[in-house]
């Protein structure tokens, strides 16, 4: 197993789960195997070996080893949902960087507003996570050598978490089949040290970040009409935003949500199916009409009023 | 099995003649109720898309060769291995081991003159056959490129293939499987021999049995999700695609429950036939009957309960992946104990090396590598870098080639004299099992190390350090290819120049061995008695002189 490198912090991890399953596998087979080459040898039907009498008690034999198989599976259960269970916690202060995926090429949007399309470009040794949507069918964000993999739905922000450990390219694969041209949506991630992905953000300068992009369109679609902040009148009463990116909303039917990107995202494309409390559906709806890259900035944006309140 | 003569007596002329003398003309066949003739039109349908499958198979893995594919367009590969995934699923894998050895032998094994419902039966095969051109028109006017698993909304609202048409096929197809399960469910309740205790079924009944519960409960779930996978691809009505309100995940949700059970659907009558094989073969009562049963009957029971671990990535919830995880490998250990049974059931016994015995042991080996290489896939961070992979592809293969294809020739073998009257040349059966075992390995071998190393499924072009396994596995495939087409030759020889065979050739147990080979129209001649559980195997020398016919 060292044709594949092994680049992120949890690699080494599943990479240990897989050699003890692997070992475990070929104890199986080599107790199958030895059984069954031994009793196929030594009881050939020519074969004048005595066979003795007959054990008749099976039961005894049939207890331990389905305790014993039971055993081992409960153990590699407890190793590897643990793992996964790590995988997908990632810590809170990750580098958030947004990929939308569509027929057949992966679009990467970094927050300072660099743009990849079908390559991605990480800071060594930092977490990273990604907040994956898609603009058609389903997708999968797939890199090998970081061991990582996550279907990536439209209508969802699904995210993926993962520490790039060592420098290098690594290829990025689409992992679900998504038509016509799915073997050719692939790329490469790129993992940089911190000075070399500060000098790469440097030499590909934006007109604006994403925070700032989405406050464009912010404009451009007239949120501010209704969502006005400060002191200005609005023309319809409409939820505020400011620190709204991370609080519990109550909705109108009694239940409980949290704003989170998913949230944001939703309440611009089908407003109607999630109404704050105390509010009207009035909003219309943006679905079709706000590309999700787009979607991203507005998001962006709107979590970016919450990080300067109090 | 031991059956006592009862006093029925059947008229002279029925004795002496055999099913398949019972009519010659294309109408005694296509309209009859014999479930031994329809067994026989199932055999011959059965066979016609196992290798339209594994022709699909054969240009797939000539794409592979090259990193850029061979066949040059990836509309072309995408529809082929949609093919493949499609023929060999739902017109061969399901329906292969019940509709024709099930079919055939149920009734004889249980000492019935036929199925409960003789006309449903006759039915079922046109449904099948229906269902089977219906699909293969959409497959040939152009083809569908979403794979087998029809994933939303892709399948819905963005492929150009004909989706719809074959969804349609697969729904009629459906009520054929769901037709037969309650065929077999009623027949194996009400006409079994008078003796025949539910302890006293042969495993094979039991595994069919499970199989139909499978059959009756989980098809009308994929009919409900392809009703409604239609329904929003041809009026827009939203259910899975977000752009018109649905939820994509409600498709896989609804397919996997299905679709999981579904893999035991395929398995278990493999488990059945190679519990029937060994103890044959090995001349020794099968270890751990009731263990056995009940473990068909747990697998049956589980399978609907773990369908989750196909999503392990899709964005389901953590704690769901966690439950399915466990769930998965509740049901791995019911499959780790038959292995450890069929081991059991070899030790001091008296093995022959005939043909079908070859293939029940080479059926244990592969089986047993799918099996070990299912934890793999189960042991969820292992999953997430495995899944979509070669690995996952190899993985199955094992379990669906390895396991139920060799045990469906193993099947095909041990029954054929029964069914056909003729011996098929033991040689050249011998050689096609061997041929068969090392072909598939070095197909699919390679296939879990492409895995590992990243190498995602449905690509029709790859990374150039891929193509030495790729290369490997495609020269497999040609031996595999090659083994195959053996036992089409040698077994249509036999049918004009094979030896004919005696009522008894293996000196199994059985009821249907208790009849002539092959069977006359009404099956017995007069209805067996039955005293003493299956598998009555004596050590050689304590064992009676073959039984003969109606003694």
């Amino acid at each position: 197993m060292t044709l594949l490198p092994s680049a992120s912090a949890n690699a080494p991890e599943v990479d240990r789960l897989l050699w003890a399953l692997l070992a475990i596998s070929l104890a199986v087979l080599a107790l199958v195997f030895a059984l069954l080459l031994r009793y196929i040898t030594r009881y050939r039907a020519n074969s004048p070996i005595n066979r003795g009498v007959e054990s008749k008690k099976s039961w005894i034999f049939e207890s331990v080893w389905t305790g014993a198989t039971l055993l081992i599976f409960l153990g590699l259960f407890v190793w590897g949902a643990n793992l996964y269970v790590r995988m997908f916690n990632p810590p809170q202060d990750a580098l958030r960087i947004y990929v939308v995926a569509k027929q057949w090429m992966w679009k990467v949007e970094h927050p300072s507003g660099q743009r990849e399309i079908n390559a991605l470009h990480i800071p060594l040794n930092r977490a990273i996570q990604l907040i994956m949507t898609s603009e058609d069918v389903i997708h999968d964000f797939s890199v090998p050598a970081f061991r990582i993999k996550h279907d990536v739905l439209p209508g969802r922000y699904e995210t993926l978490g993962f520490t790039a450990t060592r420098a290098g390219t690594y290829p990025l694969y689409c992992t679900q089949f998504c038509g016509v041209n799915h073997s050719m949506m692939t790329g490469e991630v790129v993992a940089l040290p911190p000075a070399q992905f500060a000098a790469w953000l440097a030499r590909n300068p934006v007109a604006d970040d994403l925070v700032g992009e989405g406050r464009t369109l912010y404009m451009r679609y007239g949120c501010s009409g209704c969502h006005a902040r400060g002191a200005e009148v609005p023309t319809v009463r409409a939820p505020p935003l400011e620190g709204l990116y991370g609080r519990a909303v109550p909705l109108n039917d009694g239940v409980t949500v949290m704003a989170d990107d998913r949230y944001l995202h939703d309440s611009i494309v089908s407003p109607g199916a999630q109404i704050v409390a105390g509010y009207q559906d009035l909003m219309p709806s943006y679905a079709g009409q706000i590309s999700e890259e787009d979607l991203l900035k507005l998001v962006s944006y709107v979590k970016s009023l919450s990080a300067k309140s109090p | 099995m031991s059956a006592e003569t009862a006093d029925i007596k059947i008229p002279a002329a029925a004795i002496d003649r055999s099913y398949l003398h019972d009519g010659t003309s294309l109408k005694s066949w296509l309209l009859t109720t014999d479930h031994k003739r329809i067994a026989i039109l199932y055999f011959a349908s059965i066979t016609a898309f196992f290798f339209l499958g594994g022709a699909a198979a054969a240009l797939v893995r000539l794409n592979l060769v090259t990193p850029q594919g061979l066949l040059g367009s990836p509309e072309t590969y995408n529809r082929l291995f949609t093919l493949h995934g499609v023929v060999m699923v739902w017109f061969f894998l399901v329906p292969a081991v019940p509709v024709t050895l099930g079919n055939f032998i149920i009734p004889l094994m249980i000492g019935a003159r036929d199925l409960a419902f003789p006309r449903l039966n006759l039915f079922s095969w046109y449904l099948f056959m229906l269902g089977g051109a219906i699909t293969l028109w959409a497959l040939f006017i152009g083809g569908v490129d979403t794979g087998w698993t029809f994933y939303t909304p892709l399948s819905t609202a963005y492929s150009k293939g004909h989706v719809a048409l074959a969804a349609v096929g697969i729904f009629v197809a459906g009520f054929s499987s769901i037709a037969t399960g309650l065929n077999f469910i009623i027949t194996i309740h009400r006409l079994r021999a008078p003796g025949l205790t539910w302890y006293r079924l042969p495993v094979f009944i039991w595994s069919m049995y499970s199989l139909s519960v499978l059959l009756v409960l989980a098809t009308p779930v994929l009919a409900i999700t392809l009703l409604l996978m239609l329904l929003e691809r041809l009026f827009h009505i939203g259910v899975f695609d977000p752009a018109v309100g649905g939820d994509p995940l409600l498709f896989q949700h609804l397919f996997w429950f299905y679709s999981h059970p579904a893999v035991y659907m395929m398995i278990l009558p493999g488990f059945g036939v190679v519990s029937e094989i060994i103890p044959a073969f090995a001349r020794r009562p099968i270890f751990g009957y009731k263990f056995l049963v009940w473990a068909s009957v747990t697998i049956a029971v589980l399978s609907f309960f773990v369908w989750g671990h196909h999503m392990f990535v899709a964005g389901t919830s953590v704690y769901s992946a966690v439950l399915f995880s466990i769930l998965s490998y509740l049901v791995a250990v019911p499959s780790a104990i038959k292995v450890f049974n069929w081991l059991g059931t070899l030790h001091k016994g008296y093995i022959h090396f005939d043909a079908p015995m070859l293939y029940a042991l080479g059926f244990i080996g592969l089986f047993t590598i799918g099996g070990v290489t299912g934890l793999w896939v189960a042991a969820l961070a292992a999953d997430v870098h495995l899944t979509q992979t070669y690995f996952v592809v190899a993985h199955f293969h094992y379990i669906m080639v390895g396991g139920m294809v060799s045990a469906y020739f193993g099947g095909l073998h041990y029954w054929w004299p029964k069914i056909t009257g003729r011996m098929y040349p033991e040689a050249w059966a011998r050689i096609a099992a061997l041929v068969m075992f090392i072909g598939f390995n070095l197909t699919f071998f390679p296939q879990f190390i492409l895995g590992y190393l990243g190498m995602p499924r449905r690509y029709a072009t790859y990374a150039p350090e891929f193509q030495v396994l790729n290369v490997l596995s495609s020269a497999g495939s040609t031996i595999l290819a090659a083994a195959y087409l053996l036992p089409l030759a040698y077994l249509i020889w036999s049918l004009l120049h094979g030896k004919r065979a005696p009522q008894n050739p293996w000196r199994a147990t059985g009821l249907e061995w208790q009849t002539p080979s092959p069977p006359p129209t009404v099956n017995f001649i007069a209805t067996p008695h039955v005293t003493q559980g299956p598998y009555a195997y004596a050590p050689p020398a304590e064992e009676p002189p073959p039984r003969e016919a109606h003694e």
